[in-house]
């Protein structure tokens, strides 16, 4: 009799244990692969397409599915491949060079007296980084600016252009101390 | 170097002394420069005056090149609250405002306005502000804001804006007065205690008010007996209850706010507290003295004690102006020949000028002349051997070693477990380092090392936000268009209809050119909202021309690429279903021109947006397309069909010309009043009637339009005029419906012969 009460109660146990561990996991479910975001942190979000994805997003989720190399993306360099070989654990391989090649950051200008204002920049960019309205003259917004350079091709007048972001004051690093080494003869 | 005997002479504090972590001795070399008194530089011939002059926002510059500004003028204004303005040391002319190599470690330029002295200094005006009465209201927002205006920052040398520092709390336990001056070689603070005393405890008293200080405590290393004594005198003199002088022992580096407020209060600020949670303030002696000089007599910051020593004739103490380049103050000072080079700061904390040239700045306390005699080769940097001398000498309480490490190897996040941000890069530990190691340059290294990937990633967490707000954006967008087509369904057979539009005709066509160029490799065909004004004809000629240039330019990177759009394009081409149908109904028109004309330019643009009209065409939209066809199919019968487009309006003469309508068409639709749109109904009642007797015509079409124009048109107003045709009214409204049912009349009877 006991075992069989035995029986049964662990029956139940597992039953409602069981319930709640369903009820979690549905409850707690995590929408997002963890990897796709851990290697979309890493991706520099420039958001160009390079990679040959629409997107850092799609493209981490396509490294996170085997699907893509992690030298894909020249924005992020050879640093941020580094960076993906270390995350995955795979071995570094230097840049892609058909995805393109890195380039100083830029940002992308619009010359202002040659703008039409036809809004096609505004929705190629990715970042909604550009202002304007119809028929006006449009703008960067140069601290949104990711410097993907997709506004680039539709511009019917040609007037965007890229202007590498030089080294101010403010973004000065202080250089890896360097010992000088004494010659002896 | 100290001079004990004056030491003892010293009255007793009144005031407990408590300790550091740490510290250390350096040859304080005061001596070279403390004894002559303060003097005014020579007015130089041209200042440079840089606007970032303090921590925060670049000041925003308020003149022009050859403007005449007066002394005290406001060069540029504050932008923003962590940002203090800058004004004119001296009367003279802007000849310059452009990059100019700054006094920074980097050697960078920055923006600087560079005046030409006229050499009669006179004041402009100055606005005086009643601080009194502001003092008396409790109004410390004014007397803030005030300073702002007046460019009051930290002359400590953090340049923190001062007004910050001065927010209503309700109470301050003790103002700490920084006057302990521990740095070596220097000794403009030192100065301008003996000799201003008064003055300083005026802007004491002020501080004191402004933050209802309860206890104030100046500290001043015991190495300044005259500086103590005149503040005693002076603060005896005042009226400010509770506050006293503190001597404390001379020990590098207790004028570190953190430093100077545990000697004096004996609290600890942990790591990431501001001292105002403690109640704690501090505030160096001349930046106290500033605040009084800006209140009591307008005057704004433009000038600094600043001591010039090292290896030069006559080290001493000159109040400069702001701007004065460093190559001046040093011809000042007699600049020996065997100089080989110049530090501006002490020679702890301080770094090397990049060039003598640079402006003075507020933050600039010291200029030395470096000579082997006071600065000895240092020895070669050997390994660390662990003795841990820097973790004694560390004020901080770090552990030095480990830092250095950890920024050696660029192994940052465990420099910053380490609190590598709590190293106040005093230089104390690589004094000590009996391996020479310059420890504090790997730290510079590593904070910079991780605010640039700090601000790397917080550009980068923007644009992810930012690129995931549009394609939300983008995905409701197109919600929003189908909720609003899906609620036009019901009138919607009455608007698929034949009136004629021209302006849409010409929005068509330049959606046909697109998706021709798309197909062409580089636009994406996905642009409908037509474009702009263009008002005079040499403007229009010459975007003509820029667009002519860029499709050249666009044919030929085409060709190279060989491709088709880059991946990132296609989902935003994708995306817009009502574009798609307009596109769709484009790509009929071309078909159906290229039926009748057997030309066939445009209709390869059919392939190149094929897929994208597959984006869910409803059968509205088929309404659209078949309607389309049909008129493409009149056409081809011969029934040409289209008096759209009159030739006397601009708009008609434009769709003629590709690239340039769309540049040129997009009016407006107005209401039906205006005498062209009248036009345009007649035109259209004309068609249907004529469409009705089989009867080929169109008067109106200009002879050189090309044949498709008419299809175009027609398809156009099926695919865009749908906003247009509400149920009508007035007659404009009424003529389309007409025109609209006998479309469909047609097409009935077509479609039965289909059937047939
Ligand atoms: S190539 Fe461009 S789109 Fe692709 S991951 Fe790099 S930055 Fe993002
Ligand atoms: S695409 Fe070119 S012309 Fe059109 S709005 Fe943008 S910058 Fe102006
Ligand atoms: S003082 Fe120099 S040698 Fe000694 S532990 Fe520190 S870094 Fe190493
Ligand atoms: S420089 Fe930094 S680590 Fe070195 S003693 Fe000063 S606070 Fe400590």
């Amino acid at each position: 009799m006991s075992f069989l009460l035995a029986v049964a109660l662990m029956a139940v146990l597992a039953v409602i244990l069981g319930a709640v561990l369903g009820w979690a996991a549905i409850k707690y479910k995590v929408d997002e692969d963890p990897l796709v975001d851990k290697i979309d942190a890493i991706l520099p979000q420039t958001q160009c397409g390079q990679c040959g994805f629409p997107g850092c997003k799609p493209y981490a989720t396509a490294i996170a599915d085997g699907e893509a190399d992690i030298n894909q993306c020249p924005p992020g360099g050879d640093d941020g491949v580094r960076k993906l070989a270390d995350l995955l654990g795979v071995d570094f391989k230097p840049l892609n060079a058909e995805n393109g090649e890195e380039k100083p950051k830029s940002v992308a200008v619009i010359d202002e007296n040659t703008c039409i204002g036809c809004t096609l920049c505004i929705q190629a960019c990715p970042v909604d980084a550009i202002v304007g309205a119809a028929k006006h003259m449009h703008t960067i917004i140069e601290k949104e600016c990711t410097g993907c350079e997709l506004c680039l091709a539709p511009c019917p007048v040609d007037c965007i252009s890229m202007q590498p972001v030089g080294e101010t004051v403010q973004s000065w690093k202080w250089r890896y101390p360097v010992i000088k080494l004494k010659v002896t003869a | 170097m100290n001079a004990p005997a004056m030491k003892a002479s010293l009255p007793a504090n009144t005031q407990p002394v408590y300790r550091f972590h740490g510290g250390v001795h350096p040859p304080e070399m005061k001596h070279l420069s403390n004894a002559a008194p303060i003097v005014p530089a020579p007015l130089p011939a041209r200042l440079v005056v840089p606007l970032q002059q303090s921590i925060g926002n670049r000041a925003k510059c308020r003149v022009a090149v050859g403007d005449l500004v007066k002394k005290g003028q406001l060069l540029a204004a504050a932008d923003g609250t962590v940002s203090v303005a800058v004004h004119a040391p001296t009367s003279g002319t802007v000849v310059a405002i452009d990059e100019q190599v700054v006094a920074h470690p980097s050697g960078l330029a920055e923006l600087c306005v560079t005046i030409e002295t006229d050499g009669f200094d006179v004041w402009g005006d100055r606005t005086p502000l009643d601080w009194r009465a502001a003092l008396a209201n409790g109004d410390g927002k004014t007397i803030r804001d005030y300073l702002r205006d007046m460019g009051v920052v930290g002359l400590g040398g953090a340049v923190f804006p001062s007004h910050l520092k001065l927010g209503g709390r309700d109470g301050l336990e003790t103002l700490v007065i920084n006057g302990a001056e521990c740095e070596p070689f220097i000794t403009c603070d030192d100065r301008l205690m003996r000799e201003r005393a008064g003055e300083i405890v005026a802007g004491i008293a002020i501080v004191a008010q402004l933050l209802v200080a309860r206890q104030v405590l100046v500290g001043i290393e015991d190495n300044k007996p005259e500086a103590v004594a005149a503040m005693r005198e002076a603060l005896a003199a005042s009226d400010i209850g509770n506050a006293h002088v503190v001597v404390v022992p001379t020990l590098y580096p207790s004028g570190g706010a953190k430093q100077l407020i545990k000697l004096l209060t004996n609290k600890e600020v942990p790591s990431g507290v501001r001292s105002t949670d403690l109640g704690v303030q501090c505030f160096n002696v001349a930046t106290v003295y500033t605040i009084f000089r800006a209140l009591e007599h307008a005057e704004p910051v433009i000038s600094r004690i600043v001591t010039l020593t090292g290896n030069v004739a006559r080290a001493g103490n000159v109040e400069a102006l702001i701007g004065t380049p460093i190559a001046d103050l040093l011809d000042f000072a007699g600049n020996q020949s065997d100089s080989e080079g110049y530090i501006y700061g002490g020679p702890m904390m301080g770094f090397e000028l990049p060039d003598t040239q640079v402006g003075l700045t507020k933050a600039g306390n010291c200029v030395i002349a470096r000579s082997a005699a006071h600065f000895p080769t240092k020895a070669p940097e050997m390994p660390c051997i662990r003795c841990g001398e820097c973790a004694t000498a560390c004020p901080q309480e770090l552990q030095p070693m480990d830092l250095y490490w950890f920024s050696r190897s660029k192994n940052f996040g465990k420099a910053q477990e380490w609190n590598l941000f709590d190293c106040i890069e005093c230089g104390a530990c690589a004094y000590v380092c009996p391996s020479s190691i310059q420890l504090v340059d790997y730290y510079r290294f590593a904070k910079s090392e991780i605010w640039a990937a700090e601000s790397a990633k917080k550009a980068a967490d923007l644009a992810r936000q930012r690129h995931e707000f549009k394609q939300f954006r983008e995905e409701r967008e197109q919600e929003e268009k189908a909720a609003r087509l899906a609620a036009r369904a019901a009138p919607k057979p009455e608007a698929a209809a034949a009136a004629v539009d021209p302006d849409k005709a010409a929005k068509i066509k330049a959606a046909m050119e697109r998706a021709a160029a798309a197909k062409a490799g580089a636009a994406p065909a996905n642009e409908t909202a037509a474009p702009a004004v263009s008002v005079d004809d040499d403007k229009a000629a010459k975007i003509r021309a820029a667009m002519e240039a860029a499709a050249a330019k666009k044919a030929a990177r085409a060709a190279a690429e060989a491709g088709g759009e880059t991946p990132a394009t296609k989902p935003a081409a994708a995306l817009d279903e009502e574009k798609a149908a307009k596109i769709r109904a484009a790509m009929e028109a071309a078909k159906a021109r290229k039926a009748a004309t057997d030309g066939g330019v445009t209709a390869p643009a059919a392939d190149a947006t094929e897929p994208v009209a597959k984006a869910a065409i409803d059968p509205e939209k088929a309404a659209k397309i078949r309607a389309a066809m049909e008129a493409a199919k009149a056409k081809k019968e011969g029934r040409a069909l289209a008096p759209s487009v009159s030739d006397n309006t601009p708009v008609g003469e434009v769709a003629g010309s590709l690239a340039n309508e769309e540049v040129q068409v997009d009016t407006p639709s107005k209401p039906a009043l205006d005498p062209e749109k009248a036009a345009k109904i007649r035109a259209a009642m004309e068609a249907a009637k004529a469409k009705k007797e089989g009867r080929a015509p169109a008067p109106a079409v200009p002879t050189d339009t090309p044949a498709g124009a008419a299809s175009a048109a027609l398809a156009s107003e099926v695919g865009q005029v749908d906003t247009q045709a509400k149920p009508a009214i007035d007659p404009d409204k009424a003529a389309k419906i007409r025109a609209a049912m006998e479309a469909a009349k047609a097409r009935k009877a077509a479609k039965e012969g289909g059937e047939a």
